[in-house]
């Protein structure tokens, strides 16, 4: 020991004036930092309830509870944070796919009220039950520059616009294997989708099927819900992606393409061992009018549960519309037979070019059967409605596709104009640029109002369709070369307060004209009756547009179910196939029960 | 002290308890000496240690044993617990040995983040001991102004990082964001405190002839007994060895670093301290290259697949990285599935706090115990993960 070192703590004596470092927090509180991790917030209108918070929080401290009211694609649930449990990590904020889930930098919460339930002690439900902090800008939101998620999707490989336009060729290439299992990987498994399918196909499950590689347990998840998977594959109008939790911040999982991938991965002839169909006859009959998606379904379902089915059918294939009003490019004729053949080699009898109400009567059948399905959809085009529209060369949409799916020579000259924005519209015109003509699309409304798929019309964007939006129909004039001279009128967008969807009215005076080998007319389609006759006819009540029915399909007439486009205005396969399901267990239940 | 030893019989010492000249005391589990819940068996004669039993356990928590049973994504929020003044080095191996195992390579801002992440932490934690020596010595002035240093150091973190503690800040596959702004020049202004507060603990405490008097000579580690007893860090560094992991196997950018060992000969508990307070002083300097030289754009995460259903394949590893306390190391065995099949974490404190400490104690001055068992810098918590 020296001098020095008994004097050198003395050097640092100018400390003793220094300010100190304690603060009074009582009377200057100290707020966090401004990314601090507090307590939380929620959005509640961005919210979707769709759980993931619950599923990555460790400490099982959230809990989703019923609120108010749900809006489309939301379960109606919201975290309902313990923080007795809570380690403040944030991964839930971070995980949350509509991005509604935030911090508040406040970190002192004293609560009132011993005599609470102890489970709501300390707890609360963040943007529902009201706190301090709900308006505080600060805090801590997911940092950018980093991502949970994976938001982008696996892009489908496609035919490229050249290569689709020479033949009917299928456009969608499929995933592979390892596509389809990244794919699947994005999926969270909150099972929104599930809720909004019309079918209410256990969409989580067959995506976790794919992940774990077990294709068999995947096809059994889909025909549980749905007979027609291979189809649902490539056409369903998916309402299950408009709602995919990840669709709000980033691209939907690609449900449709999944399941196309499950089907594909199978083939046909394996079908009956995965699904292990045991059949127990119960001796009564049902009858199906209508080989569309909806009595498909209804069929499926009635056979397995030990029920003889017959499904009569006009034309000379089974599918429906399936079949006759969607292009072979789109939906391959051999896709849609793989999952009829399965629906038939359960038993169910197909009496093809057997039109009810010529070939059999209504009556008959209903007499014949203990039960009767009726799904014979929309196939009566409707009318533009203008002068000149009988012309030879004007023909409807879905003429033009049926004849095509039957193999009829069909010409329609150079120059073709389509009237209409929905799915049969776009099919039509690319139909027509298959057969070499020249396509423009007139619609009435504006581009971003067409019923039709989005990515139909961006196809048919890529595949140099024309289109003339805000167009009005006026008149078809022949002309001297047997060519139709077209007129049309511009059109004005009125905004209606209430209304979905902006009117079209007709700018005065205004008048348009485009010269066509062929118009074709894809403007929405109705349905007929006039087949049906005799006693059961008498019995059922009709009502506004349709047979009076209520949820489960079932008419005035106990034994009379309907189903499919002419039940639900959906008009699309998943709501029809949902329907066939929704009837078949009603049938069963009137029969069985 | 010889004649003080019990007799030892058939290998074992025994106590005449009749001969009054023995007492057992137990020191702990109530934070003997400001390191955490452990507890030592002590058989004293007069003021004098002359055998020290270790006793660990009260705070097992098994954090091991708790992530066997988590998917990897929810073991995050917990391995930061195991060493609670420094959690930030259990957050990068546990996130290097899962990319390790998937053969993910991180970005390499991400990289640099991380490394200024772990240095600031190392300086909090140095901070927080150097209040436990000096006040284990007596001197609780200076322990005041290295907690409230510290609390500065967690400011930083908590503007950074959202929290003050437990950071969760190295995720798996990156960084979660990036700096605030004007962050940079806080830190500074943090970092230069903290340096000045170091140049006058120089005067105050190792320049000081009480402290010296009771920390040189105090628990002399000597070179043979570094591998012998598995003692690293600045334990082993006291003594004149050269072994730094991050010079040793360079891991994130720290071979992009200019720095060098910092070591002493004595190998005592007052050249420990001469040690860390040199290391402060180059985690400063680190903090300082690393702002300078860091990449300011870029990604900060590499994308992971679907941290909900993540699986890792086969594997295992082990990832070591220079705490403050020395090598800490993760060894991860994954069985494909989605949990991992054993997380082992080897806590550099698990040698330091039982076998060396129990043969360093025997000698000691009681009073000199608690200042002998911080200037092995032991942190109980990752001993009994």
């Amino acid at each position: 020991m020296n001098l020095r070192d008994i004097l050198s703590p003395f050097f640092v004596w100018k400390r003793a004036f220094e300010k100190p470092y304690s603060i009074n927090t009582l009377s200057a509180p100290r707020p966090g930092a401004p990314a601090y991790r507090g307590f939380h917030k929620n959005d509640v209108s961005k919210c979707i309830g769709c759980g993931t918070c619950a599923e990555i929080c460790q400490n099982v401290s959230i809990e989703m509870v019923p609120v108010a009211t749900a809006k489309d694609g939301d379960s109606g649930l919201r975290p309902k944070i313990d923080y007795g449990r809570c380690c403040w990590c944030a991964l839930c904020v971070d995980i949350c796919p509509s991005g509604s889930l935030t911090m508040s930098n406040a970190y002192t919460w004293v609560e009132e009220g011993l005599d609470k339930d102890v489970r709501d002690t300390f707890c609360y439900t963040p943007g529902v039950d009201s706190k301090p902090w709900d308006n505080e800008p600060l805090g801590y939101k997911k940092p950018d520059g980093y991502e949970l998620l994976l938001l982008d999707r696996i892009p489908m490989p496609h035919l490229s616009p050249e290569e689709r336009l020479s033949s009917f060729v299928e456009l969608v290439k499929g995933y592979s294997r390892e596509l389809a299992i990244r794919e699947a990987d994005r999926c969270i498994q909150c099972g929104i989708c599930t809720a909004t399918c019309p079918a209410h196909m256990n969409i989580p499950a067959y995506i976790k099927a794919i992940r774990e590689d077990n294709i068999a347990a995947g096809l059994q998840i889909l025909y549980d819900t749905n007979p027609l998977p291979g189809v649902c594959g490539r056409i369903c109008t998916r309402l299950c992606e408009d709602v995919c939790a990840l669709s709000h911040r980033g691209d939907a999982i690609s449900i449709r393409w999944l399941k196309r991938y499950l089907t594909d991965c199978v083939e046909a002839e394996d079908y009956k061992d995965i699904l292990k169909t045991e059949i127990k006859p119960l001796g009564k009959k049902v009858g199906i009018i209508g080989s569309g998606p909806g009595g498909l379904s209804a069929a499926y379902y009635l056979a397995n549960m030990g029920y003889e089915v017959d499904i009569f059918e006009k034309t000379a294939a089974a599918g429906g519309m399936l079949r006759y009003g969607i292009p072979e490019y789109r939906l391959p004729y051999d896709k849609i037979d793989k999952d009829i053949d399965f629906i038939t080699s359960l038993g169910v009898k197909i009496h093809y070019n057997t039109c009810v109400g010529k070939d059999i009567s209504f009556d008959d059948i209903y007499k014949r059967y203990d039960a009767v399905f009726i799904s014979t959809g929309l196939f009566e085009p409707y009318f533009i409605g203008i002068k000149g529209e009988d012309n030879e060369g004007v023909i409807s949409g879905l003429k033009l596709l049926s004849d095509v799916t039957e193999g009829k020579e069909v010409s329609l000259g150079k120059h073709v104009v389509v009237v209409g924005g929905g799915n049969v519209a776009m099919d039509a015109a690319r139909t027509a640029r298959r057969l070499g003509s020249e396509v423009t699309i007139l619609y009435r409304r504006r581009d971003e109002d067409m019923p039709a798929d989005r990515e139909e019309i961006d196809e048919a964007y890529e595949e140099n369709v024309t289109f003339i939006t805000q167009a009005i129909p006026l008149e078809i004039n022949k002309l001297a070369d047997n060519r139709l001279e077209f007129i049309w009128g511009k059109a004005e967008m009125h905004f209606e307060e209430g209304a979905k969807r902006p009117q079209p009215v007709l700018i005065e005076g205004s008048r348009e004209t485009l010269v066509a080998d062929t118009i074709i007319a894809a403007i929405g389609q109705g349905m007929n009756f006039a087949w049906m006759d005799g006693e059961a006819f008498a019995n059922i009540k009709f009502g506004k547009w349709n047979i009076d029915a209520d949820r489960w399909g079932r008419s005035s007439d106990q034994k009379i179910f309907i189903g499919g486009d002419m039940f639900n205005r959906t008009a699309d396969a998943i709501t029809a196939i949902a329907d066939g399901h929704r009837s078949a267990r009603a049938i069963d239940k009137l029969l069985n029960q | 002290m010889e004649n003080l030893y019990p007799p030892i019989v058939d290998g074992k010492s025994v106590y005449d308890l009749n001969s009054q000249k023995y007492l057992k005391m137990w020191h702990g589990p109530q934070h003997p000496g400001v390191t955490g819940n452990m507890s030592l068996e002590l058989d004293i004669c007069g003021d004098q240690v002359i055998k020290c039993n270790t006793h660990v356990g009260y705070l097992h928590r098994g954090f091991e044993k708790l992530m066997e049973r988590r998917r990897y994504i929810n073991c995050f929020p917990i391995v930061c617990r195991i060493c609670v003044p420094e959690p930030d080095t259990n957050e990068y191996l546990f996130a290097a040995a899962m990319e390790d195992l998937m053969g993910i390579e991180i970005p390499e801002r991400a990289k640099w983040l991380r490394t200024l992440n772990l240095e600031l932490s190392r300086l909090a934690s140095f901070l927080m001991w150097i209040g436990g020596q000096s006040g284990a010595f007596g001197m609780g002035t200076v322990a005041q102004w290295t907690m409230a240093h510290r609390d500065f150091v967690l400011d930083l973190f908590e503007e950074w990082t959202g929290a003050r503690i437990y950071h969760m800040y190295t995720i798996p596959g990156g960084v979660r964001g990036d700096l605030p702004e004007g962050w940079d020049k806080r830190a500074e202004k943090t970092i230069a405190a903290v340096h000045k507060l170091l140049d006058e603990i120089n005067y105050v405490m190792l320049n000081n002839a009480i402290f010296k008097q009771r920390a040189v000579g105090l628990g002399v580690i000597t070179p043979e007994m570094v591998d012998a007893y598995g003692v690293v860090g600045p334990n082993a560094r006291c003594c004149g060895l050269q072994r730094d992991i991050r010079k040793d196997q360079p891991y994130l950018i720290y071979d992009q670093l200019d720095f060098i060992i910092e070591t002493e000969t004595a190998g005592d508990a007052y050249s420990r301290t001469v040690v860390r307070w040199k290391e402060m002083y180059q985690s400063i300097a680190l903090i300082r290259q690393i702002l300078a030289k860091m990449p300011r754009s870029g990604a900060l995460h590499a994308t992971l697949p679907n941290v909900l259903h993540l699986k890792i394949p086969k594997g295992q590893t082990y990832l070591r990285a220079e705490s403050t306390r020395g090598e800490y190391g993760y060894f991860m065995v994954s069985d494909g599935s989605a949990f991992p099949r054993k997380v082992t974490v080897r806590g550099p404190s698990y040698t330091h706090a039982m076998a060396l400490l129990e043969d360093l104690a025997v000698g000691v001055n009681i009073a000199d115990l608690p200042g002998l068992m911080v200037s092995l810098h032991t942190y109980p918590p990752e001993i009994e993960r």
